[in-house]
């Protein structure tokens, strides 16, 4: 009986965990965004590791999302600001910040390589600029709300 | 204020510019452009280079090229082009986030007639979103107290909640939150009963 109790506590407790890999449930708050479009081959790079992204898929703040040649991702972030991926696409989510009372935040990615639609969101609407999106060549200071940019390295 | 944000945008530029390839400029090519929004409104977006001043695109496809240090190149890009070199990135936009209000009878959590029908609605577009997060956030008019208010609108949000999870909204996928008479929508005096204020916002991203 005792046994039972047992191996049903861990069944659930194994099943609350999986559940909290997959959707981190107390995730409405604590991540920067979620991969709402993922299609072909996506990873995340985090903290050296490389994990799956499908629909669903947290993204925090250092994420590296990558994208293979067949391969595009849609992110909405806490402040309702979405950045979308092309295919051979590097794109880091180097800070996010977002106080969700003031709508006062900080958003700042980096597209290494490939192309990136954004569409801004709270933040911006409250203080311009403070969603930037940096390139090997510029920063773009993002006052609103939808455009794209594609970084091409040198063929070598 | 604006300087100081300035200044942290160059210090990042050059941060970037140190951090990309360290003893060797870069050579990648970047180009930028807005585009317009649903309803002809066209955002507007800052470029900062490696060197030199900014540059604000406002106008639809209007961009920017840009080659190592080199200086801001404008560019107008058309529709064509833009589809051509952005098609993929685009169509994996997500759904635009949308947010809705639903509306309460008097000192109760019983949703008037009209917002009881537009809460169906709302479920049905909700089922076609993936991994749908929702935000419920429950309000008074200004009649009672803060203790009174606080119930009633943390009712009129479980109420909503509730509504959503029976037409198939994960219920793990909705947060409920309540602010009393904190934010009515239409400041009225201590007292008044404003239906415009007996409130339920609805954020869906």
């Amino acid at each position: 009986m005792s046994q039972l109790h047992a191996a049903v506590r861990l069944a659930i407790a194994s099943c609350a965990l999986a559940f909290a890999a997959a959707w981190s449930a107390p995730s409405l708050g604590a991540d920067a965004g979620r991969v709402k479009v993922s299609k072909g081959t996506v990873s995340i790079q985090r903290d050296g590791k490389k994990l799956p992204a499908p629909v669903g898929a947290a993204i925090q703040q250092r994420d590296t999302v990558v994208t293979g040649q067949d391969g595009t991702v849609g992110i909405t972030f806490q402040d309702n600001s979405m950045l979308s991926a092309g295919p051979n696409s590097v794109l880091t989510i180097d800070k996010y910040v977002f106080d969700r009372t003031t709508n006062k935040g900080e958003f700042e990615s980096s597209l290494k390589q490939g192309t990136l639609a954004a569409v801004s969101g709270k933040m911006v609407k409250q203080a311009p600029e403070s969603m930037r999106v940096k390139t090997p060549a510029a920063i773009m200071g993002v006052r609103g709300t939808e455009f794209v940019v594609r970084v091409t390295e040198p063929s070598r | 204020m604006a300087s100081a944000s300035r200044s942290i945008v160059s210090l990042s530029l050059v941060l970037a510019a140190c951090g990309h390839a360290p003893g060797s400029p870069s050579t990648a090519e970047v180009v930028v452009a807005v585009l317009p929004e649903d309803g002809g409104k066209v955002g507007a977006v800052v470029v900062h280079p490696a060197s030199g001043g900014p540059t604000v695109l406002n106008s639809a496809y209007a961009g920017a090229h840009l080659r190592g240090a080199s200086k801001v190149e404008a560019v107008t890009l058309d529709q064509a082009q833009v589809d051509r070199t952005f098609g993929p990135a685009l169509s994996a936009l997500p759904m635009a986030p949308v947010s809705y209000t639903v509306y309460f009878l008097e000192g109760s959590d019983e949703l008037t007639p009209e917002s009881h029908a537009s809460l169906n609605r709302i479920a049905a577009e909700l089922a076609n979103r993936s991994v749908p997060e929702v935000v419920v956030i429950g309000h008074t008019d200004l009649v009672g107290n803060d203790q009174y208010n606080d119930a009633l609108s943390t009712q009129r949000a479980q109420r909503v909640r509730d509504e959503l999870v029976r037409a198939h909204v994960p219920a793990d996928r909705i947060e409920v939150a309540a602010r009393g008479k904190r934010e009515p929508l239409f400041r009225t005096a201590e007292g008044v009963a404003d239906p415009r204020n007996r409130r339920v916002e609805i954020s869906v991203r």
